[in-house]
């Protein structure tokens, strides 16, 4: 048909700055640049990959993504093209399969995932990854999320024809501090040497040998003890890289995962916080291209113990005479018990502390709180640090922001707070999520000037030893809530695990505290959840107008502009 | 490889060899310092790293083999890693990481070479040169023997298929060996 009076689709998707790219005999659109392998996999044509990762350098070493390709015929000099009826060129397959990460989309290019070439390519490819190959899945730490393992059920041959002897390679090597490598698992993906190289910027794994005696090493002397190679194991495909933390702890496929967000700095790394029944085995990072790409430090990976630790408060618990033993209680006792010794309190002789580690519920309800109690004088503890220049903040808060939109704008110095307390002008105390006795500069004698000390923590510190009333509150990973990350990122925290023990929420801890003391807030009375206050958060703050939990979504939003950055994230946009 | 050594090691251990006495040990000099960096100003600007297979040979002519020393030096004139270096002298089986003897002998096993005897003449070679082919293995491509004067490695191919059995010693190309040349190329090294 002659197309000569229509537009051409060719002419249509330039236009618009797009390319026709038929995949598996549908025509899409994709902007330049994009790979074959991208393109298939946001169309639902599934590409195996175990070298290509989108944040990486392409090594196009694995040939797992082995696509077929067409292109329209190149034309002899003075010939016309010819279109179809749909309007476009007709396609000539190539022979031979092409690598669908190496290579990008191209105008009336064809790409056929399905089919014999296809198929056979990735039979072969894994034929020769499983030659040599351990087969020890049953005691592998990645069986259950083993890039080989999928493939090989979804396009192996599923029979063996090696009959010689496998490659002996070096097992259970000492990487790093935190990695273990198992060199006859590997499949040469190079993806640790790209990360550590490119991401990190500190060389030191590397590819050995040749052929078959090719191995992943680092050089004798040299660690791989970078605060980021635990995403080496997240970024292994297979079971070489394995973290020491981890390793035969649990099989993954009883994990679940729970979305949520890193609480170790301002930053508000995006996690997964994998759980079994009530105990948390691991935190992996979670993509998220504005906060943490696909990354996460090892020093706040691995800060998850305290969850489960013996150190957690299980029970509320209270003073009842001056100089008497701290004894265990219920909680209608307690808080009943603490509203009861509040109202006594004299709100100008009282003052609150709260911490910039809680969610935006929480310090809200705080901050209702302390206007039915009638103080004014609330402060937080700051944690100013080094930023390391790639996902660690310089502010080791994770909801700084939120706490200065919440609470700031009344708030005094932490100082005067400090002062009043050694000089006995402040006698009553409520420290909430802050051990005040560690970076509040505060002694255990001047805390013994206090008359009376509520505090609200999830594990014993200097200050619960101390405290006439511990209201015992959760981790990060047994709550709901929200915080904003220094960019200005509001953030989502989910509940991974009920909360241990008899300790409660802390929103409903503050929430019922309140009550107690004889707040007639509906809204408060009504409330279900810590998701249900984003809503009525949203009538107060201009920043927050509009939100509800839902809308947040898992990736948050940037509600708030700081000017603050995240140093690796800048450097990934720059070199897009 | 057993599962009891350790790889990584590996990487920098020294193999200690009868021909060792008959190389400077690895030091660095201006002069040496001064050709590398000639190497490294034929690549552009930022592709120092491009000079580390140049620099080896360098390295390898002059002292024999690539120790653990030379490697370090090499990734620091290169601006790489010593993990890369050790990547690329580990991959070819023609980059040393034990010293050769004083005359290092190489026989062409590929195809044409094999057909005309050069397999015959690498077992010979090894007899007259006193090196035990038992000592030789995949781990262990080079022979050397136990006075240091000679060791011999086979090779894939030097470029010469019309006239085999090759035999190179050192940099000079023998073609056509047979029996009597062989007698003739050891007296020849022999001083």
């Amino acid at each position: 048909m002659s197309t000569t009076s229509t537009i051409l689709p060719k002419d249509e998707a330039a236009a618009q700055g797009e390319l026709n790219v038929q995949i598996n005999g549908t025509w899409h659109r994709f902007a330049p640049g994009t790979r074959i392998a991208d393109a298939c996999n946001t169309v639902g044509a599934h590409v195996p990959c175990f070298c290509y990762h989108p944040k990486l350098a392409i090594a196009g070493s694995c040939r797992m993504c082995l696509v077929e390709q067409g292109m329209p015929p190149r034309l002899a000099p003075g010939q016309e093209p010819s279109y179809d009826a749909q309007g476009y060129q007709p396609l000539q397959w190539m022979p031979r399969a092409i690598i669908a990460c190496a290579n990008t989309v191209s105008e009336n290019m064809g790409i056929r995932t399905t089919g014999n070439i296809t198929a056979e390519a990735r039979r072969g490819v894994l034929e020769f990854l499983l030659s040599n190959h351990p087969l020890d899945c049953p005691i592998c730490d990645q069986a259950g999320e083993c890039k080989l393992q999928e493939y090989s059920s979804d396009y192996g041959s599923g029979t063996s024809r090696f009959q010689e002897e496998k490659t002996k390679k070096g097992k259970n090597i000492d990487l790093g501090p935190r990695v273990n490598l198992d060199q006859e698992r590997c499949v040469l993906c190079h993806r640790c040497v790209r990360f550590m190289r490119d991401i990190v910027g500190e060389e030191v794994l590397g590819a050995v040998g040749r052929g078959s005696n090719c191995a992943i090493s680092c050089y004798p002397g040299l660690k791989l003890d970078s605060n980021y190679s635990l995403n080496t194991v997240d970024l292994c495909p297979v079971g070489a890289l394995t973290s020491k933390d981890f390793r035969f702890k649990m099989r993954v496929w009883f994990l679940k995962s729970t979305p949520s967000i890193d609480v170790n700095c301002g930053t508000g790394s995006n996690i997964s916080i994998w759980s079994r029944e009530q105990e948390i085995y691991r935190l992996t990072p979670r993509q998220n291209d504005q906060v943490n790409s696909c990354w996460m430090p090892d020093s706040h990976r691995l800060n998850y113990k305290y969850i489960n630790a013996e150190e957690r408060i299980l029970n509320p618990t209270v003073r009842t005479d001056i100089g008497a033993p701290q004894r265990e209680s219920t909680w209608d006792a307690c808080l009943k018990l603490s509203a009861e010794q509040l109202q006594k309190c004299e709100a100008s002789k009282t003052a609150i502390i709260v911490s910039a580690r809680m969610t935006n519920e929480e310090l809200y309800l705080v901050r209702a709180l302390a206007k039915q109690l009638g103080i004014k004088e609330i402060a937080s503890v700051s944690r100013k640090g080094k930023s390391d220049g790639m996902l660690i903040s310089a502010d080791g808060n994770p909801n700084t922001t939120g706490e200065q939109m919440i609470i700031a704008e009344k708030a005094t110095a932490l100082e005067g707070i400090c002062s009043g307390i050694k000089s006995g002008r402040i006698t009553a105390l409520l420290a909430l999520g802050e051990d005040i006795t560690a970076e509040a500069g505060l002694s255990a004698d001047n805390i013994k000037n206090l008359d009376y000390l509520l505090t609200l923590a999830h594990s014993k510190n200097g200050t619960t030893e101390l405290a006439d009333v511990t209201l015992p509150g959760v981790t990060f990973a047994e709550k709901y809530g929200t915080m904003i990350n220094v960019t200005g990122r509001i953030q989502r925290l989910n509940q991974a695990i009920e909360p241990i023990g008899n300790s409660r929420d802390d929103w409903s801890i503050l929430r019922d505290l309140i009550i107690l003391l004889g707040s007639e807030d509906e809204k408060l009375a009504a409330l279900k959840s810590a998701r249900d206050l984003v809503t009525i958060m949203a009538d107060e703050f201009a920043a927050m107008a509009g939100l509800t939990w839902g809308s947040i979504g898992n990736d948050g939003k940037a509600i708030i502009s700081t000017g603050v950055t995240i140093p690796l994230i800048e450097r990934e946009q720059a070199s897009k | 490889m057993s599962d009891t050594s350790n790889p990584i090691e590996a990487l920098a251990a020294h193999h200690d060899s009868p021909g060792e006495p008959f190389y400077p040990k690895f030091a660095t000099s201006p002069k040496l310092i001064k050709e590398a960096k000639k190497l490294v100003a034929l690549y552009p600007e930022g592709k120092a790293q491009s000079a580390v297979l140049p620099i080896i040979h360098l390295v390898q002519k002059q002292f024999g083999f690539i120790s653990d020393e030379s490697q370090q030096w090499i990734a620091e004139m290169c601006k790489s890693s010593v993990i890369h270096v050790a990547g690329v002298v580990s991959f070819y089986p023609g980059i040393h990481r034990k010293c050769p003897g004083k005359n290092h002998v190489r026989v062409c096993r590929t195809l044409s070479c094999a057909l005309g005897g050069g397999e015959e003449m690498f077992a010979l070679l090894c007899d007259k040169m006193g090196i035990d082919t038992k000592s030789m293995s995949d781990d262990e491509p080079v022979g050397i023997s136990a006075d240091g004067i000679w060791s011999i490695e086979a090779v894939e191919c030097l470029a010469n298929c019309g006239f085999g059995p090759n035999v190179m010693v050192n940099d000079k190309l023998y073609s056509q060996v047979g029996e009597a040349k062989i007698d003739e190329i050891i007296a020849a090294h022999s001083n």
